[in-house]
């Protein structure tokens, strides 16, 4: 239980940290934090006490396998995740050129 | 085992790949494929729009049959609901892509633009035709991401920051709704939307249900811009390009934001009448509030971005009034009526929203400014984007004869039938006040007379935009003939089917 339970914690530091970060890449860092979170808490769902790999050997039938699908899902998301942070990188970069500043309080053309 | 199915998500994938790469080589292949592609596409479903009916297609990718009746494959499931959600999504997708062809002129990287394009559209077909939990979250990626780009596609500043918003807000709706999809799979051991309700039939733990629908629930009312989640909407939904703005706000809020909160709320978690409260009610705060945003507009685009909010709001409410008479058990047919009301006008909306953005577009291409005080007089000389705009202004308004009345007046009924009083005025009012918004849009844009010699010598705009905006004011009346209750039985009736009866969905998609 108590892995969960970090791994909540590091969900909320994440949200804390895109909620009150000014500095546009330390908010896509905090981003990539919630994303790790996620992906932990696929990993430990999947996770069952003195499982092994799920490779099903013919000779020992009656292992105990840990699930493999989350840790399918896992790779699908990191795939997706990667995806995502390149792409947020490459207009924080874009954002940088044309004002010249990582501060979000300078980048407000945007309002009302 | 339907083989059409899998192409609403093969094609347009496919062809991205094709633009990309055949387009290098011959410049003017990438307008033309993708409106060839697309429309191909809307002819199919259109075909299936007329063989679904009651029935439900299954599609098991890779042909993995279940074993001991548990489904191990991604299905694919087509059926009343789905079917409706799929004809808006490629019929608009073409229409849009058709008007880009000159309107892309503005910008200079074609490839790219039909490229995400397509991707956009492949990855919403993939959400609304997806049977499994994790394939929606894939699908709303493919299209999410392709949408950031498209939103930054002009690369000036405003682009870029409305970009970076949405895709914050964008990335945190998806964590919350992989974690959502983490915790039911946590619970149920599967990730089939039938075998879950399946799963959840037997019984489960009261907070942690009510835990993953708020997790569910927040997560796709940020992708739907539902109120208290709405803060990107305007800022995205202006920067894009016009043809975009039109797909993103007709389409996309829809297929994977009001969709998705749907097709769960009804057919895979049971329906409490707590959600139903909380989701009627966000759904009025949506009306609500968004209209009284869009008051204060100057800006054409984020004038009727603020309305989607506010339209959308009619569509979350008449949806949760439904949920409330089915969690209480009582009126099902009063249930039924609320539901039509809210499928119809979310067509509707998709009708007459693409529509305007598409107008929108063609003044922005004309005269170049999107600032209402700048405009006037341009009924003179673009008297086609103004009797379009005047027709789609008029739908979303809520006037007899066009489509945005009948789908009110169905859910203001709905509302009073079902004693919510004030729900129903709150309708009323904000159907007037969206009156007033869009004659100020009218008055201002083509009818004002302050400045005629600035705007003498402008032309209407080209062809292929001309036509799609006729082609969706057209569509814009002939939606009104589904109040008709011959065309309403075939059409609506299956979807409000599929929706109130979650043992028929769950059954007859694990028999298969």
């Amino acid at each position: 239980m108590i892995a969960y339970i970090m791994c909540f914690i590091l969900f909320l530091v994440g949200l804390y940290g895109v909620i009150t970060r000014r500095n546009l890449i330390k908010i896509a860092v905090s981003l990539s934090i919630m994303e790790i979170s996620t992906f932990l808490f696929f990993a430990l769902v999947g996770y069952i006490d003195g499982g092994v790999a799920p490779i099903v050997d013919p000779a020992h039938p009656a292992k105990v396998y840990v699930d493999p699908l989350p840790q399918a899902l896992v790779l699908t998301a990191i795939v997706i995740g990667l995806a995502t942070t390149a792409m947020l990188m490459a207009v924080i970069i874009r954002l940088y050129r044309k004002y010249g500043t990582f501060d979000i309080r300078e980048i407000r053309n945007l309002r009302g | 085992m339907n083989p059409l199915i899998p192409l609403f998500v093969v094609i347009p994938l496919a062809s991205a790949f094709l633009i990309m790469i055949i387009g290098r080589f011959f410049e003017e292949f990438n307008k033309y494929f993708t409106s060839l592609v697309l429309f191909f596409l809307a002819c199919i479903s259109f075909y299936f729009l007329f063989i679904t009916g009651e029935n439900i297609f299954v599609y098991k990718v890779g042909g993995w049959e279940p074993v001991n009746n548990v489904p191990i494959g991604i299905y694919m499931v087509m059926d009343g609901f789905t079917v409706i959600v799929i004809c808006i999504i490629n019929l608009i997708g073409f229409l849009s892509a058709f008007y880009s062809i000159s309107y892309i002129k503005r910008y200079t990287a074609g490839n790219y633009f039909y490229a995400l394009f397509c991707l956009m559209i492949g990855g919403m077909n993939g959400v609304v035709l997806s049977g499994d939990l994790f394939n929606i979250f894939v699908f709303l990626e493919i299209s999410v991401i392709s949408s950031y780009a498209l939103v930054a596609f002009g690369v000036e500043s405003n682009e870029l920051e409305a970009s970076f918003k949405y895709q914050i807000l964008g990335g945190l709706a998806s964590f919350l709704i992989l974690f959502g999809i983490g915790f039911i799979y946590w619970k149920t051991k599967t990730l089939n939307i039938a075998d879950i309700k399946e799963a959840f039939s037997n019984g489960y733990d009261k907070t942690s249900y009510m835990f993953i629908q708020i997790m569910i629930l927040s997560g796709f009312g940020l992708k739907a811009a539902i109120i208290p989640f709405h803060a990107w909407l305007p800022d995205a939904h202006s920067s894009a390009p016009s043809p975009i703005s039109a797909m993103l706000s007709g389409i996309f809020i829809k297929a994977v934001g009001i969709y998705v909160i749907i097709r769960l709320f009804f057919n895979m978690f049971d329906i409490s009448s707590g959600m139903a409260v909380l989701i009627t009610s966000l759904g009025t705060l949506s009306m609500v509030i968004g209209v009284f945003l869009a008051i204060g507009q100057w800006d054409i685009k984020r004038l009727l971005a603020y309305h989607s909010i506010s339209q959308m709001g009619y569509v979350v409410m008449s949806t949760g009034i439904g949920m409330i008479l089915i969690s209480r058990g009582t009126k099902p047919e009063i249930a039924s009526l609320a539901i039509a009301g809210g499928i119809f006008h979310l067509i509707n909306h998709a009708a007459f929203k693409g529509l305007l953005f598409l107008n929108a577009g063609a003044i922005e291409y004309t005269i170049g400014t999107r600032d209402l005080k700048e405009m006037g007089g341009l009924s003179k000389s673009m008297p086609l984007t103004s009797s379009t705009s005047f027709i789609a202004s008029m739908s979303i308004s809520g006037v007899p004869p066009f489509n945005g009345f009948f789908s009110k007046l169905i859910i203001i009924i709905a509302a009073v039938m079902a004693k919510f009083y004030l729900l129903a005025a709150m309708a009323v009012i904000v159907s007037i006040i969206t009156l007033a918004s869009f004659l100020k849009f009218q008055r201002y844009a083509f009818f004002n007379k302050s400045e005629p010699v600035k705007y003498k010598n402008i032309k209407e705009v080209p062809f292929p935009m001309g036509f799609s905006m006729v082609v969706l004011s057209i569509i814009c009346v002939l939606l009104s003939l589904l109040v008709i209750p011959e065309i309403r039985d075939a059409i609506l009736t299956p979807a409000i089917n599929i929706l109130v009866d979650p043992q028929k969905y769950s059954s007859s998609i694990l028999v298969q």
